[in-house]
């Protein structure tokens, strides 16, 4: 079983090691990531109801829904 | 005004990062099976030059993969921020697919890619095919989770409205998996990517023979390509006809929209252009019947009784049936603690009305329609495109074996800039799929202007152009890198 584990370990390494032009497409994937929840997730894309507890959450959507903003 | 522009641009910008996800998507569902074909023939022939040519076309799909993945992300950002009624109210309807996908997508990326990638040297050639056919089918059992989702929407199952939660609760797994509309859109969906990888991987091998290099992998790889694109268009062609039959069944106004069909009736004709008519075909299509009656627009908003006698109510019936539902809602919400008889009356007629529910937060009929024309012509760009290119699939591959097409400039020049065609037709028909469905977000149900949430407008237009910056940057870097990887070609000895 280690042995197994340690194969599949040493397999992935070595792939990422031996990486030529999949390296910058990796860099590529990492900048994205990071883009995308430390910087659009965290500071514009906060969920309207996170923070809330079940019970508000119920009650803000269905205030939202009963009394709808007219457009 | 000012909550107008906020429905307007939280659509808009929900509908720029679904375009912006579905240019990677169909490119990764029909290359993963392109590649395959070619790692097939390699080990069943064990001709060196199949195996370098199925590693080009797997360089490509690399890169494709690594700028697509995590843009759908976005769209799930946009659920919370944007549209935090809709994700509340649809509950695990939505949340159960989107799970699944996640959890099954990251596995079998992980393992299958990486042998893919990684296990050339490393595994026996057979374990590395099945690596790779699974990398493929991994991708398309990721597309059904999410057409699953999508499809609930078009035409919602298997689910019950509970007042207590607000939200819409499970009750039938299976009604939800095998919806009609998901199975449809599934293929259409799947098969419509075999068609972006043939054309891009023909368009690709033609610009190598435009250039009169790689000329053996030219010729191949247009070879193969054509047959799944071929394939993938007559699949594309049976599925689109059972999702017209079910688009007239459960969606008849985005039928109704797609054909600019005022007024319908029994042998509907079928609009080319318009002013140019063929009689009864839009009836076959919709119905497998010439003889079918297909509701125009005016008959949906004004009601009508189909030929077998059943009555359909009008747009104001259903709006003053919606409006009921949402009062009965309030009052049940009021009720239920304090007069739990009264509160027991309320949710009989909330029951009673749920399918109209959505409809109660319409002001006037002609909310109801879609924008017709921006539909008509995206249906007609869809299926246009989708003629021509399977002609051009068709007439490449008898060229590729009858003459020397590496001396017939035009035809490579065509197939070349086929390329984007192919991206048109799918985004035309994802206009079809998801304008024709407007003003609702879930069908009958919550129309947009519910769903989303109570932001400033100033936020969504910020974060519209944050993405149009970031989505515009990342493009550009995918097609610098996919440029230079095709200019390098696929190293590979064509004497």
């Amino acid at each position: 079983m280690k042995r197994a584990v340690l194969a599949v370990y040493n397999f992935y390494v070595e792939g990422f090691k031996n990486m030529t032009w999949g390296r910058q497409l990796w860099w590529l994937i990492l900048l994205k990531v990071v883009l995308l929840f430390l910087v659009l997730r965290a500071f514009f894309f906060k969920p309207v109801l996170a923070g809330k507890s079940e019970e508000q959450k119920i009650e803000h959507v269905s205030n939202e829904l009963i009394n709808p903003i007219k457009y | 005004m000012v909550e107008s522009a906020l429905v307007n641009w939280s659509r808009l910008q929900f509908a720029m990062t679904a375009g912006y996800h579905w240019l990677f998507v169909p490119l990764t569902l029909g290359l993963a099976v392109i590649m395959a074909i070619m790692e097939t023939i390699y080990v069943a022939t064990g001709d060196e030059f199949w195996k370098k040519t199925s590693k080009f076309w797997m360089k490509i799909f690399g890169i494709n993969f690594a700028v697509g993945i995590a843009t759908g992300i976005i769209l799930e950002f946009e659920f919370g921020t944007n549209f935090s009624n809709y994700s509340w109210f649809v509950g695990d309807i939505f949340g159960a697919p989107l799970a699944i996908e996640g959890i099954l997508a990251f596995f079998m990326e992980a393992t299958f890619f990486a042998v893919m990638f990684f296990g050339w040297e490393k595994v026996s050639k057979r374990t590395h095919l099945v690596a790779t056919w699974m990398t493929g089918i991994g991708a398309a059992i990721s597309a059904i989770w999410i057409l699953v989702a999508n499809s609930w929407m078009q035409h919602p199952v298997g689910m019950e409205f509970n007042p207590d939660t607000v939200r819409h609760e499970m009750v039938d797994f299976w009604a939800l998996v095998l919806n009609p509309v998901a199975i449809s859109k599934f293929f259409h969906s799947v098969f419509s990517g075999w068609m972006t990888g043939a054309i891009f991987a023909i368009g690709v091998s033609c610009w190598y023979l435009l250039k009169k290099r790689e000329e053996r992998f030219a010729l191949a790889s247009i070879r193969v390509s054509a047959i799944v694109g071929i394939v993938g268009t007559f699949a594309v062609m049976f599925s689109g006809d059972s999702s017209a039959v079910h688009v007239a069944e459960y969606q008849p106004m985005k039928l109704a929209a797609a054909e600019g069909l005022e007024n319908g009736g029994e042998r509907a004709p079928f609009s080319i252009v318009p002013g140019v008519e063929v009689p009864g075909v839009l009836s076959v299509l919709a119905t497998h019947d010439i003889n079918g009656y297909v509701p125009g627009i005016n008959n949906l908003l004004d009601g009508y009784t189909t030929p077998s006698g059943e009555v359909m109510p009008s747009a104001e019936e259903k709006i003053e049936r919606g409006k009921r539902a949402i009062e009965a809602f309030g009052e049940y919400r009021a009720l239920s603690d304090s007069d739990p008889a009264a509160a027991a009356e309320a949710r009989a007629v909330l029951d009673d009305n749920i399918d109209y529910f959505g409809y109660g937060y319409i002001d006037s009929r002609e909310e109801l329609v879609p924008p017709v024309g921006l539909v008509y012509w995206a249906f007609r760009v869809m299926v246009g495109l989708g003629g021509a290119l399977l002609l051009l699939m068709g007439v490449m591959l008898w060229v590729s074996y009858k003459k020397h097409l590496a001396s017939m400039t035009w035809l490579q020049w065509a197939a070349l800039l086929s390329i984007p065609l192919v991206y048109i037709a799918g985004q035309a028909g994802w206009i079809v799929a998801e304008v024709g469905r407007q003003p609702w977000v879930i069908e009958g149900l919550l129309p947009v202007k519910a769903a989303v949430s109570s932001v400033s407008v100033a936020a969504v237009q910020t974060t519209f152009f944050i993405f149009v910056a970031i989505f515009t940057l990342f493009l550009a870097i995918e097609l610098r890198i996919l440029m230079k990887a095709i200019k390098k070609g696929p190293e590979i000895d064509n004497n």
